[in-house]
C-alpha cells in the first residue's frame, strides 16, 4: 500500500476530460464553501452534489468508500466526544451522560462537511494525473515555488515510504523488537532523524539532477489542455452549483 | 594533416575538499578531447561522483579553472549551457527520476530544452524504443526495478540528445544481458562519453583508454601502468585482458 498513488487519474469520464484548470478552480471554490457553511440545507445539497461528481466521474464507489474510511475514526471520535461535552439544552440521557442537541448537531455538520469535501477532492483533483494538478497550479499563477515543493513533496512521500520500509527491515532482520523501553524510543527516535537527514539530501540531489536536465523553475506539462464545448457546460454547472448552494447558506441575510 | 580534435572539457589544478578531510580533488589536470571514449575506474570515496559533478558546475571548485567547450565556466549562468550540451547520468537513479511516468520523465528535458509537447513525446517514445523499453510509457517511476530505473534514467538523458555523456556507475545492478545492451548502445552513439565502472570487462568494451583517480589526480592507462598495476585493478585478480596486449 502506498500513501499516494493515481488510482483515479486514469478514466475516460466526462469528469476526466474537462481543462484541469477549472476542476482545481472548481474544486477550491466550492470546497471553501462547504467549509464555511452551517446550514443542515446547504451541507446536504453539498453532499448530494459532491456524491453527483463522483458518480459524473464514474469512480469506484468500493475505492470511495475506502478512501471516506480514513476519516472515519476521526468522525467517531468527534461523536463520542463533542455531544456530551457541549453545553446546551439535552437532547436524551444515556446512563449519567447527556446528550447536547448542539453537541450533536455540530458532529453532523463536521461529518457531513468533511464526506463532502472528500468526495468533491476525489471526484475533481484526482480525476488527473498528479503532474496534471502541478502544472494547472502554475498556469493559475499559483507561485511557482509552491508548486514546485508540492510536486517533490508528492513524489519524495514515495521515496521517503520506501526508505521507512528499507530502516525497518533493516531493524528488524536485526531482531528489533519494539516495546515501552528507552531502547525502543532511541531506536524510532534515529529512524525519524535519519529519514529527515536522507529526505533532505534526497531533495537536494533530486534539484540537482533537475537542473542537469536544463530545468529553470518552470514546469512543463506534456498534457494538453484542450478547449471544448464541455468546459463551458462544466463551468456553467458548478457555477450554478456554487450559486445554489450559496443562497442556502447566505440566501436569507437578503431577504428582506 | 591531422585535424586536431576539439577540446570539450579542460580542467587546470581544480581542487576540492570537504572540511576537515583530505582533499579529494587535488589540483587535478584533465583534458578530455571530442570523441574520445574513456572508462573510468577507482575505489570507492575517491571521488569519481565528486568529479562528475565539478564538470556540471553541482559543485564549486575552491580553486583551479574550468574550461568546457573551449569557454571558461564559474558561474551558475554559465553551467546553464553545459548542462544542456552534456548529459550526466547519476549514480542512483531515484535522484534523477521524479515524475509520476516514465514518458513524462523524459519528456522533462526536451520540454525545458524549448521543444513542443508533440515533439518531446515523440522524441521520448523514440528514446524508450532505442534503449528496448517499448511499452513502458505509462509506468510508475518509482515502481520500477532497480535496473528498469537505470535504464528510464539513461533514456532520460539520451533524450536531450547530448554531445557529451558523463555516466556514474551506468552497469551497476544490470544483468548480463541489460549490460550487453547498454554496451551496443554506447557503442553505437557518435558521441563522445566518460564512463565510470567498476567492472573492468564492461569498461574495455566500451573505451579506448581506462582512466582511474588516485589521490586526487587522474591517471591515463600508460600513466597507471608506469604507476602501479594494483591501482588500476581493484578487481585485478580476477582474470581479464589487458589493451594493446
Ligand atoms: N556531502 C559530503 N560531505 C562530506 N564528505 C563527502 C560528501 N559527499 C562525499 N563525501 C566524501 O567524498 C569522497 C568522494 O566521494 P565520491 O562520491 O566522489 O566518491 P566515488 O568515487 O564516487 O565513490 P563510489 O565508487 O563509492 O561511488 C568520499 O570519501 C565521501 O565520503
Ligand atoms: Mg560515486
Amino acid at each position: 500500500m502506498t500513501l499516494i498513488n493515481e488510482h483515479f487519474a486514469s478514466g475516460s469520464s466526462v469528469i476526466h476530460r474537462i481543462d484541469p484548470r477549472i476542476k482545481v478552480i472548481s474544486a477550491a471554490v466550492f470546497t471553501i464553501i462547504l467549509a464555511i457553511s452551517q446550514q443542515f440545507e446547504t451541507l446536504i445539497a453539498g453532499f448530494f452534489f459532491s456524491f453527483s461528481l463522483v458518480l459524473l466521474a464514474g469512480l469506484n464507489v468500493k475505492e470511495v468508500l475506502k478512501r471516506l474510511f480514513v476519516i472515519i475514526g476521526f468522525l467517531i471520535l468527534i461523536w463520542v466526544i463533542v455531544p456530551l461535552t457541549f453545553e446546551g439544552e439535552q437532547l436524551f440521557k444515556i446512563g449519567p451522560f447527556s446528550v447536547m442537541k448542539p453537541g450533536v448537531f455540530l458532529s453532523a455538520r463536521i461529518t457531513l462537511k468533511s464526506v463532502s469535501i472528500l468526495m468533491a477532492l476525489m471526484a475533481l483533483t484526482a480525476t488527473m494525473a498528479l503532474s496534471t494538478l502541478g502544472h494547472a497550479m502554475s498556469r493559475l499563477k499559483i507561485s511557482g515555488k509552491l508548486v514546485h515543493l508540492f510536486m517533490i513533496t508528492i513524489r519524495y512521500i514515495a521515496v521517503i515510504e520506501q526508505e521507512y520500509g528499507r530502516l525497518l527491515r533493516a531493524i528488524k532482520i536485526r531482531g528489533f523488537k519494539p516495546g515501552t523501553n528507552m531502547h525502543t524510543y532511541r531506536t524510532f527516535a534515529y529512524i525519524i532523524g535519519i529519514l529527515f537527514v536522507r529526505a533532505s539530501s534526497r531533495a537536494d540531489r533530486v534539484y540537482q539532477a533537475m537542473r542537469c536536465r536544463g530545468f529553470d523553475g518552470r514546469f512543463i506539462s506534456i498534457h494538453e489542455f484542450q478547449t471544448h464545448k464541455r468546459n463551458g457546460v462544466f463551468s456553467a454547472l458548478m457555477i450554478l452549483i456554487i450559486i445554489f448552494i450559496s443562497i442556502l447558506e447566505w440566501g436569507h441575510l437578503i431577504e428582506f | 594533416m591531422i585535424k586536431t580534435k576539439k577540446t570539450i572539457i579542460n580542467l587546470d589544478k581544480v581542487s576540492f575538499f570537504y572540511p576537515d578531510r583530505l582533499p579529494i580533488l587535488d589540483r587535478l589536470d584533465f583534458t578530455f578531447y571530442q570523441d574520445e571514449k574513456i572508462g573510468m575506474m577507482a575505489p570507492n570515496g575517491s571521488g569519481k561522483t565528486t568529479f562528475f559533478h565539478i564538470i556540471m558546475g553541482l559543485i564549486k571548485p575552491e580553486s583551479g579553472k574550468i574550461e568546457i567547450f573551449e569557454k571558461p565556466v564559474t558561474r551558475e549562468k554559465d553551467f546553464l549551457e553545459v548542462r544542456r550540451r552534456i548529459g550526466l547520468l547519476f549514480q542512483d537513479s531515484d535522484d534523477q527520476l521524479f515524475n509520476p511516468t516514465v514518458l513524462e520523465d523524459i519528456a522533462f528535458g526536451p520540454l525545458n530544452l524549448g521543444k513542443t509537447k508533440e515533439e518531446a513525446i515523440e522524441i521520448s517514445r523514440k528514446t524508450l524504443e532505442f534503449i528496448g523499453l517499448n511499452g513502458f510509457e505509462n509506468r510508475i517511476t518509482y515502481k520500477l526495478s532497480g535496473g528498469e530505473k537505470k535504464l528510464v534514467a539513461l533514456a532520460t538523458i539520451l533524450a536531450m540528445e547530448p554531445e557529451v555523456l558523463l555516466l556514474d556507475e551506468p552497469s551497476a545492478g544490470l544483468d548480463e544481458k541489460t549490460k550487453e545492451r547498454i554496451t551496443t548502445i554506447l557503442r553505437s552513439l557518435k558521441i563522445s562519453y566518460i564512463v565510470v565502472s567498476h567492472e573492468f570487462d564492461f569498461l574495455s568494451e566500451i573505451s579506448d583508454s581506462i582512466y582511474t583517480l588516485d589521490r586526487g589526480k587522474i591517471l591515463s592507462d600508460a600513466e597507471m601502468y608506469i604507476h602501479q598495476h594494483y591501482h588500476a585493478h581493484p578487481y585485478g585478480g580476477r582474470p581479464h585482458k589487458h589493451k594493446n596486449e
